[in-house]
């Protein structure tokens, strides 16, 4: 086999030596270095990337709790001014149901007493004209008349029959 | 081993010749050597010229420099541990000039370097010889206890010590006789077949065709060979990273 007994066996693996030599010098100064730092570049800049969206995403956190709480804060303010309304308005809605109230009562006794001034005239006319009639009555019936029997027979009469 | 007239000749592929004309003679630069030069030259290159761009993702060329790197830097971790980087670009440089020669001695008219024993033993002896030296920077003379186990009955040390001596020496020969052995059986093997092609092919009118058997043969170990040229570049390098592991850790 050539491999045993060439000639030229021993300048071969010198130049082995010589050339893997100089490829482990030039790999490990210069190509494997700059490999290395490629790799290392990139593993930095997902870690930067990932560091800064979790710091996106606690930010984003923060700022949703924030609306959150500030939806709730109004919330409860919008529902607390509602409920301010809604007494304020029955306050005066009552107020004023009171103060109409008031105004038709005042106006129901205006009424009633001017009624009432109206019967008690109308009564008092009734008290002439059934003393005048009964006085004429009298008179024709047995030619005179006392006038003041008359008046309180008639008097009587009214009052036993409740006219008020 | 070469006979005569028509007989197959397997071993010729393996013949040293100076190239470079008479300045490579002056200096005996072989065929094999400017081979050696071809691979380191494609792998700077790769190496290089890939990672030109730097870029944050890769491209292609980019991404075959980063798996070999990822590749050899992953293997060197698993097998030495943390303190293994240090030995990275070693490691590196044998599986590439290894994986190198094997793959380029399967284009047509390459020659294949790592099929010389002397290459292997080379290479082989540069692994001893770097992983005894850093056992013994690391270690300094506890390096020797690891021919002797701690707690083995003392009476045993005549017949414990010379076994472990042996194995260690063993070391660069089955690694560079593994790496050689395989090479060249594969290219026999591609020699003899491809030859059969050849003479079958001049039997006659049948002869063309009985000639496919040993070429469909021939395309399925050259799959082999690719196979097998990885492999032994693997095995190679993951020998030496075991190597290393030893000579750190000791045991």
């Amino acid at each position: 086999m050539p491999q045993f007994q060439d000639p030229l066996l021993l300048s071969q693996a010198v130049w082995l030596l010589i050339i893997f030599g100089a490829f482990y010098f030039v790999l490990s100064s210069f190509v494997l270095p700059r490999v290395g730092s490629v790799l290392e570049d990139r593993a930095a800049r997902i870690s930067a990337d990932l560091e800064a969206a979790r710091a996106s995403k606690q930010q984003a956190d923060a700022a949703l709790a924030e609306l959150n709480a500030a939806t709730a804060k109004a919330r409860a303010e919008a529902q607390a001014a509602i409920a301010a309304a809604v007494a304020d308005a029955n306050a005066k809605a009552q107020a004023e149901a009171e103060a109409l109230n008031a105004k038709l009562s005042q106006q129901i006794d205006a009424a009633e007493a001017r009624i009432s001034t109206a019967r008690d005239a109308a009564m008092s006319a009734i008290g002439t004209v059934a003393t005048e009639t009964a006085t004429a009555l009298v008179s024709k019936l047995i030619g005179h008349a006392d006038a003041n029997a008359v008046q309180s027979a008639v008097g009587r009469s009214l009052a036993s029959r409740g006219a008020a | 081993m070469a006979a005569e007239g028509k007989a197959i000749d397997a071993l010729s592929q393996f013949e040293l010749n100076t190239t470079l004309g008479p300045l490579g003679a002056s200096v005996n630069f072989t065929q094999s050597n400017l081979h050696m030069l071809y691979a380191v030259i494609i792998v700077l290159a790769l190496m290089t010229i890939g990672m030109g761009a730097r870029a944050l993702v890769p491209g292609r060329l980019q991404g075959l420099a980063e798996s070999a790197y990822e590749f050899i830097m992953g293997m060197v971790v698993e097998q030495v541990g943390e303190e293994g980087k240090r030995y990275f670009p070693f490691v590196f440089a044998l599986f590439m000039f290894v994986l190198l020669g094997n793959v380029l001695g399967l284009l047509p008219y390459a020659f294949t370097y790592t099929s010389h024993i002397v290459v292997t033993f080379g290479l082989a002896a540069i692994v001893i010889i770097t992983v005894t030296g850093v056992a013994l920077a690391r270690h300094g003379w506890h390096f020797f206890g690891y021919f002797f186990p701690e707690g083995a009955p003392l009476w045993l040390a005549p017949i414990i010590i010379p076994v472990e001596v042996v194995s260690y020496l063993s070391r660069p020969l089955s690694l560079s006789i593994r790496l050689f052995a395989n090479m060249v059986a594969g290219h026999v093997m591609l020699k003899v077949f491809a030859t059969f092609v050849v003479m079958l092919a001049g039997l006659g009118v049948v002869g063309p065709v009985l000639s496919l058997l040993p070429l469909s043969l021939n395309v399925a170990l050259m799959g082999f060979e690719l196979l097998v040229a990885f492999l032994q570049a693997y095995v190679f390098a993951i020998l030496t990273c075991i190597y290393l592991h030893d000579a750190v850790h000791l045991h």
